[in-house]
């Protein structure tokens, strides 16, 4: 891979819509927040400064075996649909699009190791995996951590961990989330319940987009608050247990309304696959929303002959970065409207 | 005009935004607008929360943290209230006294018992490896919760700590 123009062609590894517990689990990712020893963090550096950390990371990152497949992307040469496409992959953070300083990218090919470099923090390490796959994903960015601290002098303290800019990361700066699909906790209107509870056990729930963003239709990101105090496997194994029985009590929910609402359910979902199919104009809120009805349909063998990963890139391409990347050029908001319901119509002919 | 965000109500809000010398117009429906400024509002939150628990932590030196500065990237402690970030690794020597208690308000803990860099690793004399019996313990706990994976790789940790202890025991 040279360039991010590149990565329209394929499908994210976490979209893959493989993974345990696919059918809820969206994807899981774990991130590191590392520093760099004595250099003011990020939001204190004056340009030449925010330079110099780009050029150490970059180095860093070229003797990992592990990032061999990877580029290095500096942010300000990117224009703001590039920036906005690499938010729609979850690549980068909203705040990391930001022209304020200069900030890097390192981009591994499956698109399953990212590191945000001058974020919040020097060094945000991301590593996703399609479906329920945490352990994994921890392994993972434990061996790339071990790897980067050979070469890079990380900011540690025996008592306080890893140091990081805002205290809510300091210790182990791991924070693990899980992106789940809870339509039918929604539509049995337990879902407020549920994350209620959630947020008691010092979890927090954000929506597709992480920090800041609002739980959009049916998804919701789950993560850790703790980062201290607890070593980084416990931390793993508490969210896990935590999702565990959120997948549960969706999965009887679901259970629920099939046996007992069969046709409330059919009727909402063969409905939102009509409006998919048939729509001429669609905006990108309506579509997420009636994606994950007809995804919800996918997973109870309601519709067949559609499978989950054609949804999935559905959910990806209908973005409003990605359609201008398709298309190669800047859309307005009304074009982006056709094109997006052009292509998914396009995508839902065959299915029947 | 219709609102940008909904597509259904009137736009009564006009809001104008600039990113990357790129002027972006949005019109807003009132309620969509609501919508916003809470998510903007909420955005600010965690700031407005950690100033609050930084405070709570100033309540025991009041005088001195007023003043006190990093002599490594002169953020002072009235800084990080206001901005809820710290500037450099040193913040954290320098205000260990303030930190301290602060780190305990937000993770209900202040000692990290995690990883710690490759090249430490070996310096900090394997302090913080657990024992084969925390390991056993760690097992049995995991295997209660049906956390097989999990249970799986304290099975091998312990495999592998075993297998050392007979080596060492061997070169004795």
């Amino acid at each position: 891979m040279k360039t991010i123009d590149e990565l329209i062609h394929h499908t994210s590894e976490w979209l893959k819509g493989s993974g345990p517990y696919s059918d809820i689990v969206i994807s899981s990712r774990v991130r590191l927040a590392r520093n760099l020893n004595g250099i003011p963090f990020p939001h204190r550096l004056n340009k030449k400064q925010a330079e110099k950390v780009l050029e150490m990371v970059e180095e860093a990152t070229k003797k990992i075996d592990f990032l061999k497949n990877s580029i290095f992307i500096r942010m300000q040469d990117l224009d703001s649909i590039d920036k906005q496409f690499l938010i729609e992959r979850h690549l980068i953070s909203y705040d990391h699009a930001r022209p304020d300083n200069q900030r890097g990218l390192v981009l591994e090919e499956s698109e399953v190791i990212s590191i945000m470099v001058n974020e919040e923090d020097h060094l945000r390490i991301q590593v996703m995996q399609s479906g329920f796959n945490l352990f994994e994903a921890l392994s993972i960015i434990n061996r790339i951590d071990d790897a980067l601290s050979e070469n890079l002098d990380f900011a540690f303290l025996p008592d306080y961990g890893y140091l990081t800019s805002c205290p809510t990361n300091t210790g182990t700066g791991l924070r693990g989330s899980v992106m789940l699909h809870l339509p039918a906790l929604v539509m049995t209107r337990q879902i407020n319940r549920m994350l209620s509870a959630i947020a008691k056990l010092s979890f927090t729930t954000r929506g597709l987009y992480g920090e800041g963003s609002e739980a959009k239709g049916n998804f919701f990101q789950v993560s850790n608050q703790v980062a201290l105090g607890h070593n980084e496997d416990e931390i793993i194994s508490n969210l896990n247990a935590l999702i565990r029985q959120v997948i549960e009590q969706e999965e009887m929910a679901r259970q629920n309304l099939y046996t007992n609402q069969r046709a409330f359910l059919e009727d909402k979902i063969w409905r939102s696959f009509g409006i998919l199919k048939s729509a001429h104009i669609i905006s990108s809120q309506e579509t997420i929303d009636l994606l994950s009805l007809v995804r919800l349909g996918v997973d109870l063998n309601i519709i067949k002959g559609l499978n989950r990963q054609t949804i999935n890139r559905l959910f990806l391409i209908t973005q409003p970065a990605h359609l201008q990347k398709i298309e190669n050029k800047k859309l307005s908001s009304q074009e982006r409207d056709l094109k997006r319901a052009e292509i998914i119509r396009k995508t839902l002919e065959a299915v029947t | 005009m219709l609102c940008d965000l909904c597509g259904k109500n009137q736009a009564t809000v006009h809001l104008t935004e600039i990113v990357d010398n790129e002027v972006t117009e949005l019109h807003l429906c009132e309620e969509c607008a609501r919508a916003k400024s809470i998510e903007m509002e909420q955005q600010f939150g965690l700031g407005d929360l950690l100033a609050g628990l930084a405070e709570f932590a100033k309540g025991i030196e009041p005088t001195e943290s007023i003043k006190l500065k990093c002599p490594n990237c002169e953020l002072s402690y009235d800084d990080f209230k206001k901005i809820g970030k710290l500037g450099c690794s040193q913040c954290y020597t320098t205000f260990k006294k303030y930190l301290s208690p602060l780190l305990k308000k937000i993770h209900g803990s202040n000692k990290h018992i995690g990883k710690a860099p490759v090249k430490l690793a070996h310096t900090l004399n394997n302090r913080k490896s657990l024992t084969l019996e925390e390991l056993r313990q760690k097992l049995q706990r995991a295997i209660e919760m049906e956390e097989f994976e999990e249970a799986a790789r304290i099975r091998d940790q312990i495999r592998e700590l075993e297998k050392k202890q007979n080596k060492d025991e061997n070169n004795r």
